[in-house]
């Protein structure tokens, strides 16, 4: 391919705290119109904003966990703008002086690894929400959003690809969660993503002109996104067309971006430094004190999986996407379970049974010790494979640990010889054609002969021994 | 009593507390008065005689059962508020049609510091609209006259407050002073104007025009109710993150205390042409005065004051562009029709806006626009700084610092309308103290042969309002310029 893409990505991430960043209102998402509302987030005359330090707070740890530098003095912007959702007129936002600057996070793109640089996170109050119902000649507008903290994270152009986009997302994702400073709900608004994106010939040192994408709001909107867009440069820039410079709208029902505003009709927000908060100035103590609280990072703990447990790489990253799935992994280990069978049956049955009752981790009714104790007879032959996924499934169901349900179903694998025996005897009297026809080369009735045996055992019977006698008697 | 009208806080107070007079006796009289004067000087934009007469009852009762020795400060005090400060449940328009019918949920920190010590909200006064002006001719409702001559404005922006004072409509009023607006009209109705530090008093609910600027302050009879109203309303605020974590002296035992050694500054830069030569006599009058109290005079420079009306002109009118953004016909406040969303947004603005906001909207804008920015509101942020600068320079010389608090006295209604420029250059002397942020109080010191009054301005150091208390106390009491009342 000619062409390269250059990508940056501009990210709202809702934080989690109990109230609004800039009065006492509540953040609670779904709540009816303008019931969590004051004087300050509705914008009402004189009234003025006070700084909610846990907004504070959780920004720096963000900057802290992305690497970036913390700035000991910042301050807020207003960013002027007439909209029914922005009741000032003006966004308080960050614009010359951000709470944190030159950070980098690393993801892994195509089994390479990466950094992408993180320019700036800044703190700002988000607007509320105009709703457009009824005949069309008015709309509503509720303000519950209105001033719920957010972070704005900018990130440097150095995605390349819309599936590195998407690993960038997902790394923040993850780091976001890990500290609990956002919930990382894209459906409900809590992370949001516009992207900047220009092409170029490979190899060309200057960038080509940037177009802005709004309104990305899954994972896979924003490699479909993209993708997209990156074709229609390309296509534009082939058919010897320029780039316009402009702001484009991701419909996701159409599965394109459409043109929303030139670079004539953007905004000019006449930003200007907040005469009603005063500069933010971050004491040194107090930065250490966060630096304290911050949890094991994900690349970190992933390392330490690694290394630790030996597991695969690709196990490490699956298992420390997110913070409460390593925690439930570790505990299995800490429980006495071998932490590669901990490790392929989260992945495999764990993750599909929770996928499919739509169950999150915390919500998994099987205890870490209990999934440890089944491998434990998994391990010293009680039970087999088979069974296992048996006893897996009533675990789940029930809650009782794997050793009561295998005494109680009388699961105990069949190791004696002599009683296999019969019963491989006994399948080989009932089925004489298929004894004729495997004798003759249809070697593929094996495993029709495996699973009668197991069938009349109830699963029980040692498979390694059923397949030692049952090729021993049909040789 | 007929004259109750024309008592101080202290004085009032003091019979309040003796029982010789009772609070209903005080706000009925307070009454009585606007009754006979309200028609010829329109100060105020809302009256709250019910609420007051009510009021009266339950503070009365208050009064009658407190047998302590620290009784509230203003039990039973009627005092007007301009109506730019947010009073819940009471009219509050700003002299802006756009907030023509709007009544706040909330109180503002001051009035609910004022409240907490039992006053009378007597009603809320006349201003230019949203404090824009300096005649309080911009109001969107009315015109305040000056009661010292009914053919001329009280000043401005607190216009309506300062002439209430005067008239004796109340017994003290507050203000609020972005570039004079408390000093100047103080000076032009022969009553004391205090600008305390920026930071000093809460902003929250005074409705902001400038909010880096923007100060709440006491207009009264005499300092010593300056004092009284200042140790009241100052004082650190959690709603309001620029009001500063200082110390709050009871400012009332500052004062009464001779001057003798003080150094007085006088900025050269304050007496050259431009000043009115009556204005100036008197000056120079009242700066010998406070040399025969002991004070020591001394010549200083403010090397930058050439560009604080620019400079003030840049900043305030870029932070009104923005504080102004909310006036949008979507929540509150007048909502003029429109075809959509746009239509309504300008048709509201247009119709809810006077000319002078509208400018000052506009002036700003353009000082914040891309482009713009630097040439304007940044430079006007460093001269800013070096304004600040001439100041803390001065005061390693001197404790205070003296200047007419305008070059003119109180000018004809209508005379200077017409032309915006010099209608600003009458603050020309009180507007480098807010963007020095420093504080400043107005005291009369003299009449024009007009019988117009002159206002001498005492400058201090950041939160040094107990000098210039101090200072203006002494002079006061060594002349009797506040004892006159004007003839109504």
């Amino acid at each position: 391919m000619k062409y390269e893409a250059v990508i940056g990505l501009e990210v709202h991430a809702q934080m989690l705290t109990d109230t609004k960043i800039f009065c006492g209102c509540s953040t609670k998402f779904g709540s009816e119109p303008n019931t969590q509302t004051c004087p300050v987030c509705i914008g009402m005359p004189g009234v003025l904003p006070v700084l909610n330090k846990k907004a504070l707070e959780f920004a720096i740890k963000t900057g802290l966990a992305t690497n970036c530098n913390i700035s000991t003095f910042s301050r807020f912007a207003r960013k002027n703008y007439f909209y029914p959702d922005l009741p000032k007129g003006y966004q308080i936002s960050q614009y010359e002086l951000p709470i944190c600057e030159h950070g980098f996070i690393e993801i892994t793109s195509e089994g390479n690894a990466k950094k992408i640089g993180i320019t700036r996170i800044h703190m700002e109050e988000d607007a509320g929400k105009n709703i457009h119902e009824g005949n069309g000649n008015y709309s509503y507008v509720d303000l519950n959003r209105a001033g719920v903290p957010l972070m704005e994270i900018v990130s440097e152009p150095d995605i390349r690809t819309p599936l590195e986009a998407v690993e960038y997302m997902k790394k923040l994702r993850t780091i976001l969660r890990y500290l609990g400073v956002c919930d990382g709900n894209m459906e409900q608004g809590s992370l949001r993503c516009d992207a900047n994106v220009s092409v170029r010939h490979k190899g060309e040192k200057e960038l080509g002109t940037k177009v802005e994408i709004k309104n990305i709001n899954s994972f896979k909107f924003v490699e479909k996104a993209l993708e997209y867009e990156i074709k229609r440069q390309i296509k534009v820039i082939e058919d010897g067309g320029r780039i316009i410079q402009e702001t484009r709208l991701w419909d996701s029902d159409k599965g394109i971006t459409e043109s929303m505003r030139g670079k004539e009709e953007a905004h000019d927000y006449r930003y200007f430094p907040e005469p009603d908060l005063v500069p933010i100035i971050i004491a040194e103590e107090w930065l250490n004190k966060i630096k304290k609280t911050l949890p094991e990072l994900p690349d970190i703990k992933r390392n330490r999986f690694i290394k630790t447990y030996g597991i695969t790489e690709s196990d490490a990253e699956l298992l420390t996407s997110e913070k409460s799935l390593a925690e439930w992994f570790e505990d299995a280990v800490t429980s006495g379970g071998n932490p590669k069978l901990v490790a392929n049956w989260i992945k495999g049955d764990l993750l599909r049974i929770l996928n499919e009752e739509n169950k999150t981790i915390e919500q998994c009714p099987i205890k870490p010790s209990q999934l440890a104790g089944m491998l434990k007879l998994l391990e010293d032959g009680t039970i087999s494979g088979k069974i296992a996924k048996t006893v897996f499934e009533d675990i789940y169901k029930t809650g009782k640990d794997a050793a009561v349900i295998v005494k109680e179903k009388g699961l105990v694998q069949i190791t004696n010889t002599d009683e296999i025996e019969k019963a491989v005897d006994e399948v080989l009297l009932k089925n004489p054609d298929e004894v004729e026809r495997y004798k003759s080369g249809d070697k593929k009735l094996l495993g029709f002969f495996v699973g009668q045996i197991m069938k009349i055992t109830r699963g029980k019977a040692n498979p390694q021994l059923v397949n030692e006698i049952l090729n021993k008697k049909l040789s | 009593m007929s004259s109750l009208h024309m008592l101080t806080i202290s004085e009032a107070r003091a019979l309040l507390y003796k029982k010789e007079i009772s609070v209903r006796d005080i706000v009925e009289a307070i009454i009585q008065r606007i009754d006979s004067v309200e028609e010829k000087i329109r100060a105020f934009i809302t009256l709250n005689r019910e609420n007051a007469l009510l009021a009266s009852v339950e503070v009365q009762k208050k009064l009658d059962a407190d047998k302590s020795n620290n009784k509230l400060l203003l039990s039973g005090i009627p005092i007007a508020i301009k109506d730019n400060m947010c009073t819940k449940d009471v009219l509050t328009t700003c002299a802006s049609k756009i907030l023509y019918n709007f009544i706040p949920p909330y109180e503002s920190t001051v009035t609910a510091r004022l409240k907490e010590q039992g006053y009378i909200l007597i009603g809320k006064t006349n201003m230019d609209e949203f404090a824009m002006g300096s005649s309080t001719e911009n109001s969107g409702f009315q015109t305040t006259l000056n009661p010292w001559d009914l053919e001329r404005v009280p000043g401005g922006s607190s216009g309506g407050s300062a002439a209430a004072v005067a008239a004796d409509e109340c017994i003290a009023a507050i203000g609020s002073d972005t570039g004079g607006s408390i000093r100047q009209p103080a000076g032009f109705c022969g009553v004391v104007g205090l600008k305390p530090t920026y930071g000093r008093v809460s902003r929250f609910g005074l409705v902001a025009y400038a909010s880096s600027l923007d100060q709440i302050g006491p207009l009264t009879k005499n300092v010593k109710d300056s004092a009284i109203l200042l140790s009241i309303i100052a004082g650190h605020d959690p709603l309001d993150s620029t009001s500063a974590p200082v110390d709050v002296p009871d400012f009332t035992e500052c004062i009464g205390k001779d001057i003798k050694g003080f150094k007085i500054g006088i900025p050269k830069e304050y007496f050259v042409e431009g000043i009115d030569k009556e204005v100036e006599d008197i000056l120079l009058k009242a700066i010998k005065h406070l040399e025969s109290l002991g004070a020591i005079l001394v010549e200083i420079s403010l090397p930058h004051t050439g560009y604080a009306v620019a400079t003030y002109y840049i900043l305030a009118t870029s932070e009104a562009s923005s504080n102004l953004a909310r006036y949008d016909g979507v929540k509150y406040g007048l909502r003029a029709g429109g075809k959509d969303l746009m239509d309504m947004y300008f048709t509201t603005r247009a119709q809810g806006f006077g000319a002078e906001v509208k400018r000052r909207i506009m002036l700003g804008t353009y000082a914040l626009s891309s482009g713009y920015y630097e040439a304007y509101y940044r430079k006007a942020q460093q001269v800013r700084t070096l304004i600040k600068k001439d100041f803390e320079d001065a005061f390693n010389k001197v404790d205070i610092i003296i200047t007419p608090t305008s070059p003119v006295p109180a000018f004809k209604a209508g005379e200077k309308t017409q032309d915006p420029l010099q209608m600003y250059l009458t603050d020309i002397y009180t507007i480098s103290m807010n963007l020095a942020g420093v504080p400043a109080i107005s005291v009369p010191c003299g009449f024009t042969s007009n019988n117009l009054p002159v206002g001498l301005q005492i400058i201090g150091k950041h939160f040094d309002e107990e000098t210039i208390l101090k200072v203006a106390y002494a002079y006061e009491q060594s002349t009797d310029w506040h004892k006159r009342k004007p003839d109504l």
